[in-house]
């Protein structure tokens, strides 16, 4: 399902001025398609053929989503990644920004920077090991937080990890490991917003506040809905953190907690590659209504 | 002359390449025939290396193997063991179907459930297991196995793998301790039930068990002869849960979970090494504890001359039988070039002296090894009884619990686990656990009566 994000991403290459093409910039964007028709559009292709198809490759019609959708572990995923979903989105738009607006503020250099590479570093780790890293934090008796855990209640690993807490925990290290990445694109944007303009606004009285607020944010709204794009498309693939929980628990967390862990099921598990793809599919039908939304929402397609 | 005989002898090497290729080609059983064996071979050459995949563990059995038959091209590959659900042994043999290439010759899987999607033709492509009982393993070999013990490879009366050990569940207990508390080693689990109310009341803290693992259901609940896994052909399963037989070992369970006797942590976990070194009274648990937990400086690591071992309880009025958790197994692949010397491998490394009885951790599958093993084991003066019960045990599995595709383990942990860490009664969750195994085994195409 990677084809959500590859197909995601060509809407910012959307921006460029017409009028600039030249040799160059075909040469720049040739490696690109190139691995995006090899591994982003014939793939997705490919899942298409399969989904209408039975095993034996005989047209299928909608037998395959039927199957799938029938399935009583479909419903329960589909739910799981929409609470993760929910918690996680909202808290990566608001927090990030709130975040970016606050270090952009500050006045000090050193500090500023620090922050920004403090931010920065859990999304450089790769993302299998920043989930083991989870791991351990999320065991009372190994956790460096082991006390705070108990605080609340929780004395042992199967007690943290019970399916109710499973969205928020998972939302967390999304959180933890892709924030930094978008706070500091946010900072870059926030230092593209023109001196001239943050200038007149404090000459005309505007505080911190005001100017975070009439002048910085809207002019991010497009950034914004960017992020919330890319980070939807991410988020609907939630696969490696339950994956690996799963594994880790023994699978106490189920190893078909989300729907992309589901089609891994079908795939590998009943050797069943058509209903796989179509859960693909589905999801990225859904994935691609929803960017449709902040698509809209955002402007993203408006030119300045 | 000369020119006609080089002429001739390149006319017979095309030929011969020619034959070679339409041997090899068609991954979808152009160059197969029905072998000797009783199902489709590739031609066979006998200086053909095979590539055997094996987990970490049984790396010494590839290595024993190495010595004794230098002749033998091996390969060794190490991977996962299709371990702690990761279903890689399964997964990869897939991704060879679709391929039309690159099976192993013979692989070990930690699991016993193996032969039940191996034995079986998927999407259309030859069953990736080679069967064994039909004159690939001599009838002798097969026969010296522990009766029962291949049934988790069997299927439909044929053979598909060869055990690598048994995993049959024992009373482990530790006999200094319960003679210091002035208790005896319970014979029926009504007696086991007594003993965790008595060590609730008069020595709280210790434990005479745990649920933390998934493989509760083998221990308890396959041991009470309850049905929750009556697997009735390939592609059937009978699943009550709601007997007596269930509900008596779930009883049991709810009263010793409620006093904190049979805790719900895993035996595997820091949590429990932490709070329970030097504290486990008795623990019904398979025969790769002892191994795994009881000796193991990392894990419990209970002194030389404590850990005894005794017959698994049975039930009042009912004769005893015990379940089993895992022990591995050994599957020849159908499509290896050089069989002969892929039998020749799993037949050494379930049965011969030089790795089950000397370098093996397990409890072997393979009768006359295990009276060695049990020997040595003996000698080594750890154990404060003998392991006969050990070896009674291993006869003892009861054969109403069945290896399906499916994994009940992984049922357990997600339905079962999560519910018992908020409190809830085992006799209460009986009918979701039910529901559940019902799921997912109509998922794996199974039909559930």
């Amino acid at each position: 399902m990677t084809a959500v994000r590859q197909l995601a991403r060509p809407v910012a290459l959307v921006r460029r001025r017409p009028g600039t093409r030249s040799a160059t910039s075909y040469a720049f964007i040739s490696l690109y398609t190139a691995l995006t028709v090899a591994f982003g559009i014939l793939p997705a292709l490919y899942a298409l053929y399969l989904a209408f198809t039975d095993a034996n490759g005989g047209f299928a019609g909608l037998a395959n989503f039927t199957k799938v959708v029938e399935d009583f572990r479909f419903l329960p995923a589909a739910g799981h990644v929409a609470s993760f979903l929910a918690i996680w989105l909202i808290a990566l738009v608001l927090l990030v920004t709130v975040l970016a607006v606050v270090v952009h503020a500050v006045r000090l250099r050193w500090l500023s920077s620090s922050l920004r590479l403090i931010f920065y570093l859990p999304g450089a780790l790769a993302g299998a090991s920043s989930v083991l890293l989870w791991l351990f934090l999320l065991d009372p008796t190994a956790s460096p937080v082991g006390g705070l855990l108990r605080l609340l209640g929780l004395a042992s690993f199967i007690e943290v990890i019970v399916p109710a807490h499973l969205p928020p925990i998972f939302a967390i290290i999304a959180f933890w490991t892709g924030a930094g990445g978008w706070i500091v694109i946010m900072y870059g944007a926030l230092n593209n917003i023109s001196a001239e303009v943050i200038e007149a606004a404090r000459i005309d009285g505007a505080g911190p506040m005001q100017i975070a607020w009439r002048i910085q944010l809207p002019m991010l709204r497009k950034w914004i809905s960017y992020m919330g794009i890319m980070s939807l498309a991410a988020g609907t693939q939630l696969f490696v953190e339950p994956q690996l929980l799963s594994q880790a628990s023994n699978a106490v967390v189920p190893n078909d907690y989300s729907l992309n862990q589901l089609a891994y099921q079908y795939a590998f598990q009943q050797n069943d590659f058509n209903g796989a793809a179509a859960i693909s599919l589905l999801l990225l039908v859904i994935a691609l209504a929803l960017s449709a939304v902040f698509v809209w929402r955002g402007g993203l397609f408006e030119t300045d | 002359m000369g020119g006609i005989t080089r002429a001739s002898i390149g006319a017979a090497g095309v030929l011969v390449t020619a034959l070679a290729l339409a041997a090899c080609g068609g991954g979808s059983g152009g160059g197969t025939s029905t072998g000797s064996y009783g199902f489709p071979q590739v031609a066979q050459d006998d200086k053909a290396e095979i590539t055997v995949w094996v987990d970490a563990d049984r790396t010494g059995a590839a290595e024993a193997f190495k010595k004794a038959h230098p002749d033998v091209p091996v390969k060794v590959v190490s991977y996962d063991g299709s371990a702690n659900g990761s279903n890689s042994f399964r997964t990869k043999m897939q991704l060879f179907d679709r391929a039309g290439s690159g099976w192993p010759d013979v692989v070990f899987s930690t699991q016993n459930n193996d032969a039940a999607w191996a034995a079986q033709k998927s999407g259309g492509k030859q069953a990736f297991a080679a069967v064994l009982s039909d004159g690939l393993v001599p009838k002798a070999t097969l026969d010296g196995f522990t009766p029962g013990s291949l049934a988790p490879c069997t299927v439909e009366g044929k053979v598909y793998c060869l055990r690598n050990d048994l995993a049959q569940v024992v009373l482990w207990h530790n006999k200094t301790l319960l003679a210091k508390f002035g208790y005896s080693v319970p014979t029926t689990w009504e007696d086991y039930q007594a003993l965790g109310e008595r060590v609730a009341r008069e020595h709280p803290g210790y434990i005479v068990g745990t649920v933390g693992d998934a493989w509760t259901p083998e221990t308890f609940f396959w041991s009470s002869k309850c049905r929750a896994n009556g697997i009735t052909g390939p592609r059937s399963v009978t699943v009550q849960t709601g007997t007596p037989e269930c509900k008596r070992a779930a009883a049991m369970l709810d009263t010793l979970i409620k006093n904190g006797t049979t805790p719900n942590i895993s035996v595997f976990t820091p949590e429990f090494v932490k709070k329970y070194s030097g504290k486990v009274l008795v623990m019904p648990g398979p025969a790769w504890y002892a191994g795994a937990i009881f000796n193991n400086p990392q894990s419990l690591d209970v002194p030389k001359g404590q850990l005894g071992v005794a017959a698994p309880p049975a039930w009042q009025g009912d004769t005893a039988v015990t379940g089993n958790v895992g022990g591995g197994t050994w599957f020849i692949s159908s499509h290896s070039k050089n069989l002969k010397a892929a039998a020749t491998f799993a037949e050494f490394v379930t049965t011969a002296d030089d790795y089950q009885v000397n370098l093996a951790p397990g409890y072997p599958a393979f009768a006359a090894a295990a009276d060695k093993w049990v020997k040595k084991q003996e000698s080594s003066g750890y154990y404060a009884t003998d392991l006969q019960p050990v070896v009674k045990a291993g006869g003892e599995i009861w054969d109403g619990w069945g290896s399906g595709i499916f994994s009940q383990e992984a049922i357990w942990a997600k339905t079962m686990t999560p519910a018992i860490a908020d409190g809830k009664s085992l006799v209460d969750l009986l009918p979701a656990w039910e529901t559940a195994i019902k799921n997912q085994a109509k998922v794996d195409g199974y039909t559930v009566e």
